[in-house]
């Protein structure tokens, strides 16, 4: 292993440990509003950082373009859906967690 | 095979055999949906690790993303026709039927696999052999278009009468969407461009990779999908003799090729290899058109009204 | 490298499972679409290490395809299936 090696693998674990974060939001967290949290944030980091660790390994521009391409319509996608998601649950009158 | 990948392995099966009984034994309809587009997601990533990455991309285009919004219309559809607390319970009554079929279909499958040669010959060799008269060089692309065209034809043709049996159903009073609202509207702007180029790059990297019309025809209609979804219709003057051309100018282009072959003295669908790459492109090319408009025009279901609603 | 890659997939997998419990749990409906929307990425991540670990480069156009697709279920939810406001059904 070399130091871009290192880095790949420190960016891949760094990855794994915001999807493992996104897990726990989407269990622990009280209601609907919050639980978006692990579908924008969370998730959406831990790809871009393990596609940031594979482009690294990759070797290749076009292989790290297509990669990040493929982060960027997950990135519109989950965006999207939880605001549509989020809208329709206020418009349906589903209540928001209060300690 | 690593501890880990024989981890990956029967995590895989436990979690789609789990998936596969919540999703048929739950009595909330919604609830056997997500579980199917669970299922569907886990099935994509067991075709890869079944190394079959052409299934794979089938699956991930038409059983995780497509099924699922399919699914879901017709379920709103169920609940504006009969309301959940209307519907008479046929499932007490239909339960002992299918589950007599499944353990027949069962045991013939395990009678099937236990009768195989411990070294099964395959077809791949013949298939390698007679590759570079194909015209194309994915063999999972070869023998589908070429080596047994036929049938993909009827594939094609199946899909076809699918349309049919939905057109024959009453028509529906044309719905009336909601505002589309920025977020989804501009959501539209940005993936339409993008899932009709990739529609493109699936139908031509499938001469040489895992794609091909099939899985570039649900791209495609996805974008159809999207687009409805939004409240976007078909002008009127085209929702008539113009979308009935593009459902069947796949397999009407399909049959074409086949008549003309037979007229030129060959065997059905055996292309002169010179021709087959050019013919196999064509009939691709329509045959994504006519899979992505019928699945977008499944998802609407009924017939749409060829004059402007009143 | 592919011991962590195959340790990396098989805890995204046990991520993907642990998820299940909130489709199956609920309460509301916009729960399970939620949960089903984040497989999906947790499926991409998957494919594109799996890609790399084998040198499967078809792997990625899969992963493209779950990537464009992602939004398709979701918005069929929120714009057809989704119980209107007035009914009690989608109450927590």
């Amino acid at each position: 292993m070399t130091g871009p090696d290192y880095l790949a693998a420190l960016l891949l674990l760094a990855g794994a440990l915001f999807f493992l974060a996104g897990t726990l939001g989407l269990l622990r967290f009280p209601d609907v509003y919050t639980r978006l949290h692990a579908l924008t944030k969370a998730d959406n980091v831990g790809l871009g950082l393990i596609v940031l660790g594979l482009s690294l390994q990759s070797g290749s521009w076009l292989v790290a373009g297509k990669l990040i391409l493929i982060w960027l319509l997950v990135l519109l996608a989950g965006a999207s859906v939880s605001h549509l998601i989020a809208r329709g649950a206020r418009l349906r009158g589903i209540p928001e967690w209060r300690r | 095979m690593s501890l880990l990948q024989t981890g990956i392995d029967a995590l895989l099966a436990l979690g789609l055999v789990w998936l596969a009984w919540r999703a048929l034994a739950c009595p909330d309809l919604f609830r056997g949906i997500v579980l199917f587009i669970a299922f569907g997601l886990l099935m994509a990533l067991a075709w890869v690790r079944l190394e079959a990455p052409d299934v794979a991309l089938a699956e991930a285009a038409i059983g995780a993303g497509l099924t699922g919004a399919l699914l879901l219309a017709a379920l709103a559809r169920l609940n504006r026709i009969a309301p959940a607390g209307t519907r008479a319970d046929t499932r007490e009554a239909w339960r002992n039927a299918p589950a007599l079929l499944l353990v027949l279909a069962g045991a013939g499958l395990g009678l099937a696999v236990l009768s195989l040669l411990p070294e099964p010959a395959g077809l791949q060799a013949q298939v390698a052999a007679e590759l570079g008269r194909s015209g194309v060089s994915n063999p999972v692309t070869a023998v589908l278009l070429n080596f047994r065209g036929y049938d993909t034809l009827l594939e094609v043709l199946v899909l076809l009468l699918a349309l049919l049996a939905a057109w024959s159903l009453e028509a529906e009073p044309p719905r009336r969407e909601a505002a589309p609202g920025p977020v989804l509207d501009l959501l539209l702007r940005l993936l339409l461009p993008v899932l009709v180029l990739a529609a493109a790059y699936l139908l031509w990297a499938g001469a040489h990779a895992p794609g091909g019309a099939f899985q570039a025809g649900a791209v495609l209609g996805a974008a159809g999908v999207l687009a409805l979804l939004a409240g976007w219709r078909l002008q009127p003057h085209l929702t008539g003799l113009p979308l009935r051309l593009a459902i069947v100018i796949g397999p009407g282009g399909f049959l074409l090729v086949a008549w003309a072959l037979l007229l030129t003295g060959r065997p059905l669908l055996e292309y002169p290899p010179a021709l087959a790459g050019a013919l196999i492109l064509l009939i691709e090319t329509l045959a994504t058109l006519s899979i992505a408009a019928t699945l977008a025009v499944l998802f609407q279901g009924s017939r749409p009204a060829a004059e402007p609603p009143a | 490298m592919p011991d962590l890659y195959h340790a990396l997939t098989l805890f995204l997998l046990l991520n993907l499972g642990a998820g299940l419990w909130r489709v199956v749990r609920g309460p509301t409906a916009a729960d399970r679409m939620l949960a089903a929307q984040l497989f999906g990425t947790t499926a991409v991540a998957i494919l594109l290490v799996l890609a790399q670990a084998g040198g499967v480069a078809a792997l990625r156009d899969v992963a493209l395809v779950f990537a464009l697709l992602a939004a398709v279920a979701a918005v069929a939810f929120v714009r057809r299936a989704w119980p209107q406001p007035e009914d009690e059904h989608d109450r927590p």
